[in-house]
């Protein structure tokens, strides 16, 4: 079998040339990332300093921005809000984080699948909920207080600084559960063992060595929830405008109102995008550090710690948060949805599905709006996994010169908070000639961008884990360079490219930060709809709503955890 | 005509050079090893070969064709070469009979024909029953079966291996050795293949070129390789040697503890330093003075080791500082600290550089 096919297709086969048609693949992947990443963030920086209406160099937005007192206050609002926020957030997590990693606490899976519940709870979500449990008078944790003491008025009130801190921190602990679970899950028994053997006992141990080697990443989780606490948008809006307060993402929202002042807004974003840049620097400092050799992913074995009787202690203060986070909120919204009138409590005559039909079959836009969120989600996870799979490609293969600079544009977008990003994207594309404000692209575009180092993250490091040989073995057997991504990178990837699909849809159909300054009247998304029936007082119809966006939810956690396991959303590649 | 050419190639990664002037010429169905250390330039030479690297300067050239320059090479798809890696790079996505029949799904065969190609390699490489097998349900000996016949299948004009075996245990590794020659000899491909590891090289090869630091140090076949290395390098590098450093002393040589007439010692009225390589094996050991026409050295010996298939003494010559190493047969037994004879035959001692 020599020699006879070999003659048969000689031919000018041989002809040098460096171009094939692949490139062109990659101008148009770094032309898109220009787009989205590069403009919006440029945009933003010049547009704080140019005149409203003349676009000339001023630096008045800057003075209007800091010009009274209370815009002051609200950026040292937000600074104290995070903190708080992130501290509370630690005291609900790192118990829970070392009981689930590293303790025979009872109800672990438990703990761990409502901590997953917690974490797809939209943060607006939680606020409604917990409006309907603290508000004043109304509230049913009150209500219950003054049933069971006999007392004139209940002691809660979620209209306030302390109730914003708690609403956040409720839904703001699973990353640092994340973060100290990835951690105490790589601390090795020996380690332990070898504290025990010199004469500590099972707490002195927790705290002098296994604490000690978990905290870069314990701070690192902090970090991420102080940044989440400063960057929201809804819980804040929710609830410090009743409570006569601003932070700077309500104060954003107020020189967006009427008219807008796009200009004075992306002045006053700056602080905002300082103090993240700057924190997640710190972050990655800190996580990054030497010397933690725990961290390594060689720890040896692990056993479980016995905790002996106080294993239900732990247990208690599990379902304690959960309780807090899951349990009462869902109930009082599953009671809020179901009901003629959610102060009329739990009677059968209260009961209907009139706001389920309502939300669904009557109201104007709320079910488009449901329709809209799940289309510009999944617009914008598929593009986002197909961007950042071609540039991690470009990356891990060093198919171009300074490809590392398409990696950092890629993860860049985290450390841009959503409302920021959307005055930038406004900023951008709102004015002539592309005249995008209110459209569906602007949208599409925005999650794209603010979900870009989510997929990025995800797509090289399934990348890394492929053999460039796989890829070789195709050009050398005569496959050029797209087949071998057709027939051997893309079905090797599939599962890991579905996975980070997910990360980005779920997440992407709660999106409000962003979705709040560009919808328009044809494009108004279901956080947005949430938001506005919030400020409406309708809290059945917006429990409804909000149930229905979860319960759409389940059937694609399901898909995730049957294609990359059960805790996918959980892991530390999510952020 | 010779069928690969490379032409003073040299590859530069900024300012460090992987691989400095490389030039061979391949004959065709010639078995070629590239071997030496790591890092010394023998995979990045392989790569430039198959044209996954363009070379910084010089040119590859196939049947008279250039397909490597500088200024431009015909992509690795369209060489009608093959390769087998290091990692196998079986893809895990195709059951091994698509893995064989890939390539010649691109080359646009008959669906027939190519079920018919793919059978007779499988059968060549004893693959036939696991056809539909996936990889990640075969051993590691069965994954470079499966390499070496989807490599083989499309009857390429070069083969490349890029030290295919290091990857297996040591038994496996010795029987695919001789697996790699008896294909090689049934289908007569031109091959080009890295490794490290010298037996692997000797087994398979025609013959040798030895690297280092990116540079040829010599080009030979196997057997010339052992018994006549060039360079300190190689000699040290094939195989286990002695080096002796001799000194011109009017008709004599004089070595550290014995003394050769300068006409018996190759090379001895040449100029710069006297090195010569003495293997352990053309070493004579005796407790007796011996009889032969080599020089007799008397000596004792200072350590041993037994490793089974020979001795391995340390033997130092009365008079010198150095031990010089004899390897002998099992049954030669001399105890450290006894005195001995070594018989040295000056023609077995190759000067080198």
């Amino acid at each position: 079998m020599t020699a006879s096919s070999g003659a048969a297709s000689r031919g000018p086969i041989l002809r040098a040339g460096r171009w094939d048609a692949t490139w062109l693949l990659w101008i148009a992947i770094i032309a898109i990332l220009l787009v989205l990443v590069v403009s919006p963030f440029v945009y933003l920086v010049l547009t704080s300093f140019q005149a409203e209406k003349t676009g000339d160099f001023t630096l008045s937005n800057y003075a209007t921005a800091y010009g009274r007192a209370r815009y002051i206050d609200a950026l040292f609002n937000s600074l104290q809000l995070g903190a708080w926020a992130a501290l509370l957030a630690g005291v609900f997590a790192i118990p829970l984080a070392w009981g689930v990693a590293r303790t025979d606490m009872p109800g672990r899976g438990l703990t761990r699948m409502l901590v997953l519940a917690t974490f797809i709870t939209p943060p607006y979500t939680g606020a409604v909920a917990w409006i309907l449990l603290a508000g004043p008078n109304a509230g049913w944790l009150n209500r219950f207080y003054m049933f069971a003491t006999g007392a004139e008025a209940g002691p809660f009130n979620i209209y306030s600084f302390a109730g914003l801190v708690v609403v956040i921190a409720l839904y703001s602990f699973p990353y640092i559960f994340i973060f100290a679970t990835a951690a105490l899950e790589l601390v090795s028994s020996e380690m332990e063992d070898a504290a025990n053997i010199l004469g500590a006992g099972t707490w002195r141990t927790m705290r002098r060595v296994t604490l000690p080697l978990a905290l870069p990443a314990i701070l690192g989780g902090l970090i991420i929830c102080f940044l989440e606490a400063i960057a929201l948008f809804a819980s804040p809006a929710m609830i410090a405008i009743p409570a006569r307060f601003n932070v700077v993402t309500t104060q954003l929202f107020q020189f967006f109102g009427n008219p807008v002042r796009v200009e004075v807004a992306a002045a006053y974003a700056m602080p905002l995008l300082g103090v993240t840049v700057l924190l997640i620097l710190v972050q990655r400092l800190i996580t990054s550090r030497k010397g933690f050799a725990t961290l390594t992913g060689k720890g040896g074995e692990r056993r479980p710690i016995r905790l002996g009787p106080w294993r239900w202690a732990m247990f208690g203060y599990a379902m304690f948060v959960a309780s807090l986070s899951v349990f009462l909120p869902y109930i009082f919204l599953v009671q809020s949805s179901l009901a003629k009138a959610w102060g009329r409590g739990f009677s059968l005559d209260n009961l209907t599905l009139r706001n389920f039909n309502f939300v669904l079959f009557e109201h104007a836009t709320a079910a488009q709006s449901v329709i809209n969120s799940f289309l510009y989600a999944a617009a914008a996870a598929t593009a986002a996994v197909l961007i950042t799979l071609g540039i991690a490609y470009i990356v891990t293969r060093r198919l171009v010169p300074f490809a590392e600079v398409l990696g950092f544009l890629c993860v860049a977008p985290f450390v841009i908070p959503g409302v920021v990003l959307a005055i930038g994207f406004y900023a951008a594309y709102a004015p002539p000639p592309l005249s995008l404000y209110g459209t569906a692209l602007i949208l599409i575009l925005a999650f794209t961008t603010r979900f870009l180092p989510i997929g990025y993250v995800n797509a090289s490091a399934a990348l890394r884990s492929l053999n460039p040989e796989m890829e070789e073995a195709v050009r050398v057997l005569g496959g050029s360079r797209v087949m071998a991504l057709r027939r051997v990178v893309a079905p090797l990837l599939k599962r890991s490219l579905l996975g980070a699909w997910l990360l980005i849809f779920i997440p992407a159909t709660r999106e409000l930060s962003s979705a709040i300054f560009l919808y328009g009247p044809n494009t108004k998304v279901a956080s947005v709809m949430i938001f506005d029936m919030s400020e409406e007082g309708n809290f059945e119809y917006l429990s409804a709503l909000a149930l229905i966006l979860q319960l759409l939810t389940l059937p694609l956690l399901w898909i995730g955890q049957r294609a990359l396991g059960r805790d996918f959303m959980l892991r530390r590649t999510a952020t | 005509m010779s069928k690969l050419v490379l032409k003073n190639v040299s590859r530069r990664y900024g300012a460090f050079e992987a691989v400095t002037d490389f030039s061979l010429e391949l004959q065709k169905g010639e078995f070629v090893s590239l071997l030496g250390p790591s890092g010394c330039g023998k995979t990045t030479t392989l790569r430039m070969i198959a044209g996954f690297a363009p070379p910084s300067t010089g040119t590859i050239e196939m049947d008279g064709q250039q397909i490597s320059a500088p200024s431009g090479v015909v992509p690795p798809e369209r060489r009608r070469m093959s390769m087998i890696f290091q990692s196998y790079a079986i893809w895990p996505n195709m059951t091994v009979g698509e893995n064989v029949g890939f390539g010649l799904q691109v080359r646009k065969m008959s669906r027939a024909e190519i079920d018919r190609r793919v059978d007779t390699i499988l059968d060549v490489v004893q693959m036939r029953n696991l056809k539909g097998r996936y990889p990640s349900e075969l051993s590691g000996g069965q994954q470079q079966r499966v390499a070496l016949a989807r490599a083989i299948v499309v009857e390429p004009e070069v083969l490349l291996l890029d030290e295919p075996l290091s990857n297996l245990d040591a038994n496996l590794r010795e029987e695919m050795r001789f697996e790699i020659r008896r294909l090689h000899d049934e289908f007569k491909i031109t091959t080009v293949y890295v490794t490290h590891d010298q037996s692997e090289a000797m087994v398979t090869s025609d013959r040798i070129v030895v690297m280092n630091k990116g540079r040829i140090e010599q080009i030979d076949a196997p057997h010339v390789l052992y018994g006549r290395p060039r360079s300190r390098f190689v000699a040290g590098f094939i195989g286990r040697t002695n080096f002796l450093e001799g000194a011109r002393n009017g008709n004599d040589v004089r070595f550290d503890g014995f003394t050769a007439p300068a006409g018996a010692v190759e090379g001895a009225n040449g100029t710069g330093q006297l090195l010569y390589s003495l293997r352990p094996q053309a070493v004579g050991l005796t407790a007796q003075k011996p009889a032969g026409p080599g020089l007799a050295v008397e000596a004792e010996i200072t350590d041993r080791a037994y490793l089974g298939e020979y001795w391995d003494y340390q033997a130092r010559p009365l008079g010198g500082a150095k031990p010089i190493r004899v390897s002998t047969a099992p049954a030669s037994v001399f105890e450290v600290g006894s005195h001995v004879w070594l018989e040295i035959d000056p023609a077995a001692m190759v000067r080198v550089e």
